[in-house]
């Protein structure tokens, strides 16, 4: 029985953040106050003046692949998944409010406000993966007060569609859809239910690519912009005829366009690619551009706020810039990089315990898990990163940090897919001034091949660093006072080249006191003093390549484990300089927490992974879960807690103290969590929504007084007294905010009557010196009397009583707050959302 | 096809002109061509482009516009004279000067009636246009500086004249100025310069259109006189500017050698407010465009590089075919080098000088020959006076040279002995030989017979003179006149072997035979809708092979007075699709004395042998099978091949001429040696370099 609930109780693999926030272009709320972007399940919500995530919209049960504003409300927002439903949000308060489910796999919406009631998505209608075919469907959605409906009545609007879905966007007013494939320009007028198709040559003399890339119609011209493969922007004019249609041409891209996007008034045409520089076109002025240039990473989608205040470009280095309609960066919204691969190892920066890994070309960042958040960029490289295909340009491949954070070791590399390697190594040291890492010695020829691996020591003493490269050698670089130079910097030099019978080294590891190095050669594992620099053992147990080597910790520092190629897990006694056990798994990742013994190996068997959990001093698992993820785990971190928790459960306490973080081929970056963290982190983004979300609007001033003297009374009047009340008056204020926008009556109905009851409100504070004392359920409570037009007496009576009140109901009273209660007072949500 | 010794020439360096000016003429679909050595040349728009009429240029005569009225056609040019151009016997019909200073511009008004230029001292003076003349009528009101372009309102009630920094809108009744729109000047360092417009287009909707050398277009209102919208084209000047027949399509041509298209576009579809709008840009040319003319289907352009570019608008083709292929025409469509074929001596026509070359030999065997002795230049002859010539010839003894310029003809005899060359001038007008008649003072074309006995010379009213030369003096025979017919000038001769038949090609697209014994005329071919570009008489068969602007060919029989069997064959069976779809017209028609069934014929691309004894292709077979022959067997061969055996090694072919000895001459003039000769172009930033 206990067993089954630690089971569910803790084995959540959750992915932790680090997803994708640019697979999508991002939107911007009407009142320009929120960014809102697809990133895997989740739907997150961001402000644009702070950056900062509010809230998330969960509920998704896969990826998310598309989200658009509701054009009938701009509160609500759509958005469709890969698991087939289409769900309408809330996305302010992060309401779900319908789910449509469609049926088949979703990748792309579009919606118009002329369409009202209709979506069009983006479906897969494979039957098999190989086959690619989208089709462009309009959905039709059911008027149905449910929560949850299918939505049955489709009609395809075009059976061949590119799979990009910035390849198609909706024309003036909705009057047309365009959409492209490959070579084929189609535009779908609705009036006529007719399609005008052109179609561009493949190639042309010149050697241009005139395949298409994307698409943006015009808000109020006749005019679709189309973007090429060959870096073209072309103009289409005049589609209506199959003749006579007619286009211009820019060029400025060297690369594909990957994106345009009009500006909603149409004065200008953003286009982005490659060269991550944005590019407004002036429209209708021919060449007349502007740029802003070094973004960093090529620029996948640009959306604008409807306003046209502000720009959102997302780039291909997982990142949302906020730029304001006069070119100025003003915010960036950063994911965790994961570019095409991550080269280096996931590490731990010692200082602040945030992930290390390579990111953004050329640099390594720092990621705080915690706050899902990226920290900062270190330039490695240290050399302007060309954004154009093709191009070998250096790369941060391997990293390592000393025990105490304060030194880092970088190689870099170029020229992997040529013969011509070139490699640095580089030693940086922390600066405690600066708070940031700074470049010691450069090592430009450390070795005469690749570099393999690398680790520090990990003695508080001394600091050494050993590189193992393909040149079959392993070299120790330590830090000394060079004589010759006699300055007080100290730089690293070589201080012992160490082989083994000429043959290639695998890995190197020291022991968690440094006063052993492990190096294996192949098969063979040398164990070395770094103190003299003998070769104190061999280790050996063919047939199979060593892999992965590590040191047991603790109490199990005497154990040297080792994976080889031949699915070998092997653990040495070090004393006796023996073989403890071994086991048959193939292992691709062997992790050794730095904070207990433990040990997590992922093995990778049958098209999933499973994870065990072992002491190296018993060869009986501590936990295993199989089937993880369906990818090979290559790269794995053990992260420490800040505060250890304090779980009992025998299979949950290698939780404890450090937390798992792996890293899949997909660059998903999963871990396991426990419940308990689970709802800490749930209440600590809630807290940070009551914070941000909330502008400073005349209604917000009204309820923040309120706010504030709530927890005031909160803090004053005894846990146990008033209970009744307290309850009420927060009650009454959810009521009002939580009401969902779609069941208010229009905005101009209501205005007038809001602004007059304000007006009232305010005289009445003026005239009534006791109404600043007053709590803030009265002062809901009479705003909204007034509204109703209430006659003065009664209120000047309950006005009167206020003193009385917080202390005790009288019966008249008690009856008129019931009644204040059932009104519906759902519609001032809407005006305090709708405020600019 | 056989094998050749071919002599590559590549020492004639010919230069074409640039262009300066283009007219376009709705109604006859004619495109004039004024070029910066002062010759103006006809084509034909919907005959395939074919040069129809070149009518050569003079020393110190450079033209500045060119415009048609009716069919009559005008230039203007900075030595301050209004030509008209007698275009039937192509040549100048008289000269008047406009007393302005140099002319900048002309233009005539479309109904015909007036014309005016615009002069270096600031008027734009109206001219009447009578029958035979043009009479000045007045001035309008005068300016400060040059008036550097106009243009009418199609009603003829208004003028737009582009100045510098400015554009005046006169009033041609009265003669005021109604409007002046000041043109902006450039930013920055060229705010100095002043902005010169070089260009202006009046629309009937009131729209003026300009170009000026900031590098705009701008439109502006002529009601209120103020702009309407500008376009910033380019960084350095908008030349030239031409809007379609109806209005709803602007090309303007810059001095990076870019034509940029305007349309006149209705921002909402299915509404009626349009607007011009940028769309197409064509990059055809690598100098300054000087003229640009949008005609019904195409936009044509010319520039410093000398090429006329024909680009077809795609969406105006009703049908696409080989008429509506892009167009660069660099080369004219007439010879400009004649061989005597029995002496190896090549004569190169220059637009000033003519040139005698003797042709290198060679030895040993290969692909590639060991040159004996180089290629000699014998002659250096100037022309004397200010015209240029017109047309040349070299008798194929090589011992004499004739040519003529619009006002003489002269006739020289070389002797050629032991390296010392004489020549001894044989002057038409020479006092001995003045009793011959005036007409044969000027010739539109000039053949030898074969034997070099005697001179043919075409002349006006579509006549052929014949003059028979021997070292003792030149004596005039007669004049061969057509029985009936237009009077067109003659612009192809063609002599028969046996001496007996001599035929001449109008540009009517009439083909005279005459009988040279009884000098009478024999027959005329039937007219053929396309021109001839090229025709020979057969030495064996006397058939006349006739080449056409539309590729066509038709071989006639002389003496049976019909189309032969294998020309009707040709008709009724049709010419390849790949054949008819070239580009340039064929030049020359030869024959292989050897082997008599052997056409040969050559156009700027390629050099071709027919085989009449062969079977024609049909649009299926394979047209270039030369590879697809060498594979197989001889026997397969047989059933593979077909009549049109095309060698394409050569590029930028001027001239082919099969020689006695069996061995081709071909005389090229590789483009890349013209650009390199040409002024070096503004310079733009390319990409990645």
């Amino acid at each position: 029985m206990l067993y089954i609930y630690i089971y569910i109780y803790i084995y959540n693999i959750v992915r932790c953040g680090g997803s994708k926030v640019n697979l999508r272009p991002p939107i911007i709320s009407t009142d320009s106050r929120f960014l809102l972007c697809a990133s895997g399940d989740l739907v997150k919500v961001y402000s644009t003046r702070t950056e900062e995530w509010l809230h998330s919209l969960q509920g998704h049960t896969n990826q998310v692949t598309g989200i658009a504003l509701n054009p009938a409300n701009h509160l609500q927002v759509y958005s469709c998944s890969v698991d087939g439903t289409v769900k309408l949000w809330d996305f302010i308060d992060g309401i779900l409010i319908k789910t449509f489910i469609i049926g088949y796999p979703l990748f792309a919406i579009y919606v118009s406000e002329k369409h009202e009631g209709v979506l069009f998505l983006h479906v897969s209608m494979a039957t098999d993966s190989k086959n690619e075919c989208f089709q462009l469907v309009a959905v039709h959605l059911p008027k149905s007060a449910e929560q949850e409906v299918e939505a049955k009545e489709m009609s395809v609007v075009s059976s061949h569609i590119s799979s990009n879905p910035s390849c198609t966007a909706f024309g003036r007013g909705g009057e047309y859809i365009a959409f492209a494939r490959h070579l084929q320009l189609n535009v779908y007028f609705f009036r006529k239910q007719k399609t005008c198709s052109f179609s561009l040559k493949a190639t042309d003399k010149k050697g241009a690519k005139n395949a298409f890339t994307c698409i943006a119609c015009h808000p109020t011209d006749d005019c679709i912009a189309t973007g090429h493969e060959d870096g073209k922007i072309r103009l289409w004019r005049n589609f209506i005829h199959k003749k006579e249609y007619t286009y211009s041409t820019q060029h400025w891209h060297h690369n594909a366009v990957n994106t345009l996007c009009f500006t909603p008034e149409g004065t200008h045409l953003l286009s982005g690619g490659i060269e991550s520089v944005l590019v407004q076109w002036q429209y209708g002025a021919g060449n007349r551009k502007e740029f802003l240039p070094r973004l960093g990473g090529s620029i996948l989608h640009i959306s604008v706020s409807s306003d046209g205040q502000l720009f959102c470009t997302s780039h291909s280095d997982n990142k949302i810039t906020v730029i304001e309609s006069s070119f100025k960066v003003c915010g960036v919204i950063q994911g965790l990089v994961k570019g095409d691969g991550v080269l280096t190892d996931l590490m731990i920066d010692p200082r602040s315990k945030a992930l290390v890994l390579n990111g953004k070309p050329g640099h390594l960042q720092f990621y705080s898990l915690l706050r899902d958040k990226h920290l900062y960029n270190l330039d490695i490289v240290q050399q302007e990163y060309i954004y154009e295909a093709g191009l070998d340009q250096f790369e941060v491949v391997k990293a390592a940090f000393d025990i105490k954070g304060s030194w880092l070791a970088t190689v870099e590399e170029r020229g992997q897919k040529s013969s011509d390697l070139e490699f640095f190594l580089k030693l940086w040291a922390f600066d405690e001034r600066t708070q940031s890492f700074v470049l010691n010695t450069t090592i430009t020829a450390a070795h005469t091949d690749r570099i393999i691996s690398m680790c520090f020591s990990s003695s508080k003493e001394t600091t050494m660093l050993v590189t193992i490269a393909e040149d079959g050698q392993f070299k120790a670089w330590c830090q000394g006072a060079d004589a010759d130079t006699q300055q007080d910097q100290n730089f690293w030099s070589c201080d012992f080249v160490g082989s083994y019978h000429n043959l290639k080294p695998t890995n190197c590891s020291f022991s968690a006191d440094s006063s052993l190095l492990a190096v294996s050669f192949q098969e063979v594992i040398t164990i070395w003093s770094p103190e003299t620099w003998e070769m104190l053992t061999t280790l050996c147990q063919p047939p199979g390549v060593i892999r992965d080597l590590c040191f047991g910790r603790l109490s199990c520092s005497k154990y040297l484990l080792g994976t080889t190629t031949r699915n070998l897990l092997c653990c040495w006694n070090l004393l006796t300089c023996a073989l403890e056990w071994s086991s048959s798994v193939e292992v691709s990742k062997l992790q050794p927490d730095p904070l207990s013994e433990n040990v997590a190996a992922f093995s990778y068997q049958s098209k999933h992974t499973d994870v065990f959990v072992f002491k190296p001093s018993e060869p009986r698992p501590l936990f295993t879960n199989k089937n993880v993820c369906s990818e090979k785990v290559h790269r794995a971190v053990f992260v420490p807690r800040e505060e250890p928790l304090n779980n009992c459960d025998e299979s949950s306490q290698w939780l404890n103290r450090s937390q798992l973080y792996f890293l899949t081929q997909n660059m998903d970056l999963l871990t396991f969590s426990t419940a308990t963290e689970e709802d800490r982190i749930l209440s600590s983004s809630k807290q940070l929504v009551i914070d941000d979300s909330v502008a400073v609007t005349p209604f917000y001033l009204l309820l923040g007084k309120h706010g504030q003297q709530q927890q005031k009374l909160n803090t004053q009047s005894h846990p146990a007294a008033d209970k009744p009340q307290q309850p009420q008056g927060s009650v009454t204020i959810k009521e009002l905010l939580h009401t969902p926008a779609h069941v208010l009556p229009a905005a101009s109905v209501l205005c007038s009557m809001f602004v007059n009851s304000l007006l009232i409100s305010n005289t009445g504070v003026q005239q009534d010196p006791l109404r600043e004392e007053m709590d803030s359920e009265k002062e809901e409570e009479d705003s909204e009397e007034e509204m109703e037009a209430c006659d003065s007496q009664q209120e000047l009576r309950v006005q009167g009583s206020v003193d009385e009140v917080t202390l005790k109901l009288s019966k008249a009273q008690e009856r008129e707050l019931k009644r204040v209660r059932k009104t519906d007072f759902s519609w001032m949500a809407g005006l305090i959302d709708s405020k600019p | 096809m056989g094998e050749f010794k071919v002599h590559r020439v590549r020492f004639f360096d010919y230069m074409p002109s640039g262009i300066r000016a283009l007219a376009f003429n709705q109604d006859t679909e004619r495109m004039a061509v004024a070029r910066m050595d002062g010759s103006v040349e006809v084509f034909h728009c919907s005959d395939r482009f074919f040069q129809e009429k070149i009518i050569p240029g003079r020393e110190q005569f450079g033209i500045e516009g060119l415009s048609w009225v009716g069919e009559r056609l005008f230039s203007a040019g900075l030595n301050g004279g209004i030509t008209e151009y007698d275009l039937t016997n192509q040549k100048v019909k008289y000269t008047i000067d406009a007393y302005g200073g140099p002319i900048w511009t002309i233009a005539g008004n479309q109904q015909g009636t007036h014309l005016a230029v615009g002069c270096e001292d600031g008027t734009v003076k109206l001219f009447e246009v009578n029958e035979d003349n043009i009479q000045f009528e007045r001035n309008l009101d005068r300016q400060k500086s040059r008036i550097v372009s106009l243009s009418w309102h199609p009603s003829g009630s208004k003028i737009a004249a582009g100045m510098m920094d400015m554009i005046q809108v006169f009033n041609v009744e009265t003669g005021h100025s109604m409007h002046r729109m000041l043109a902006d000047r450039g930013v920055g360092t060229s705010r100095s310069k002043e902005c010169v417009v070089w260009s202006v287009v009046y629309l009937s909707d009131g729209t003026i259109i300009t170009g000026d050398s900031v590098g705009m277009v701008k439109l502006w209102d002529d009601q209120t006189g103020t702009l309407i919208k500008s376009h910033n084209v380019t960084k350095c000047d908008v030349l030239a500017l031409s809007v379609s027949q109806n209005e709803d399509s602007l090309v303007a041509g810059t001095s990076e050698g870019i034509v940029v298209q305007f349309q006149f576009v209705s921002m909402v579809l299915g509404k009626d407010d349009k607007e011009w709008v940028r769309t197409r840009t064509f990059r055809n040319h690598t100098h300054d465009i000087r003229a640009v003319a949008e005609i019904t289907t195409a936009v044509v352009s010319g520039g410093m590089d000398a090429q006329l570019v024909v680009r077809p608008l795609l969406d105006k083709i009703e049908e696409r075919s080989a008429a509506s292929a892009l167009r660069k025409i660099h080369f004219p469509h007439r010879r400009l080098v004649a061989c005597a074929r029995k002496s190896g001596l090549m004569l190169f026509q220059y637009p000033g000088h003519l040139e005698l070359w003797r042709l290198g030999e060679s030895e040993g065997k290969g692909s590639s020959l060991f040159v004996k002795r180089n290629p000699e230049k014998l002659l250096h002859l100037k022309v004397k006076g200010e015209d240029h010539i017109r047309c040349s010839a070299v008798s194929p003894c090589g011992e004499w040279i004739v040519y003529s310029t619009a006002s003489t003809l002269r006739l020289y005899r070389l002797h050629c002995d032991n390296n010392n060359i004489k020549l001894h001038e044989n002057t038409l007008h020479g006092p001995e030989i003045s009793k011959l008649p005036k007409v044969l003072s000027s010739a539109n074309q000039l053949c030898f017979s074969s034997d070099s006995s005697h001179l043919f010379s075409a002349s006006a009213q579509s006549s052929v003179h014949l003059v028979s030369i021997s070292q003792s003096g030149c004596k005039f025979v007669g004049t061969l006149k057509p029985k009936s017919g237009s009077h067109q000038a003659i612009h192809l001769l063609a002599a028969s072997e046996d001496g007996k038949w001599v035929a001449s090609a109008n540009s009517d697209h009439e083909v005279h035979i005459y009988n040279l014994q009884t000098r009478k005329a024999h027959c005329t071919v039937p007219i053929y809708s396309s021109a001839v570009t090229a025709m020979g008489i057969h030495p064996a068969t006397n058939c006349l092979f006739m080449m056409h602007a539309d590729q066509q060919m038709f071989e006639y029989s002389i003496e049976q007075k019909q189309y032969t069997d294998w020309s009707r064959t040709v008709q009724r069976k049709g010419l390849h699709r790949l054949w008819v779809e070239r580009d340039t017209p064929c030049l020359n028609v030869m024959f292989n004395p050897q082997n008599p069934s052997h056409v040969i014929l050559h156009d700027m691309y390629m050099l071709c042998i027919i085989d009449q004894s062969l079977p024609l292709p049909d649009d299926k077979t394979q047209f270039y099978n030369q590879l697809t022959l060498k594979s197989l067997t001889e026997e397969q061969r047989k059933s593979h091949s077909h009549a049109f055996k095309v060698c394409k090694t050569f590029k930028d072919i001027l001239c082919v001429e099969l020689m006695p000895d069996q061995s081709l001459v071909v005389v090229e003039r590789p483009l890349e040696d013209i650009a390199t000769q040409l002024p070096a172009p503004i310079k733009q930033k390319k990409f990645a370099t």
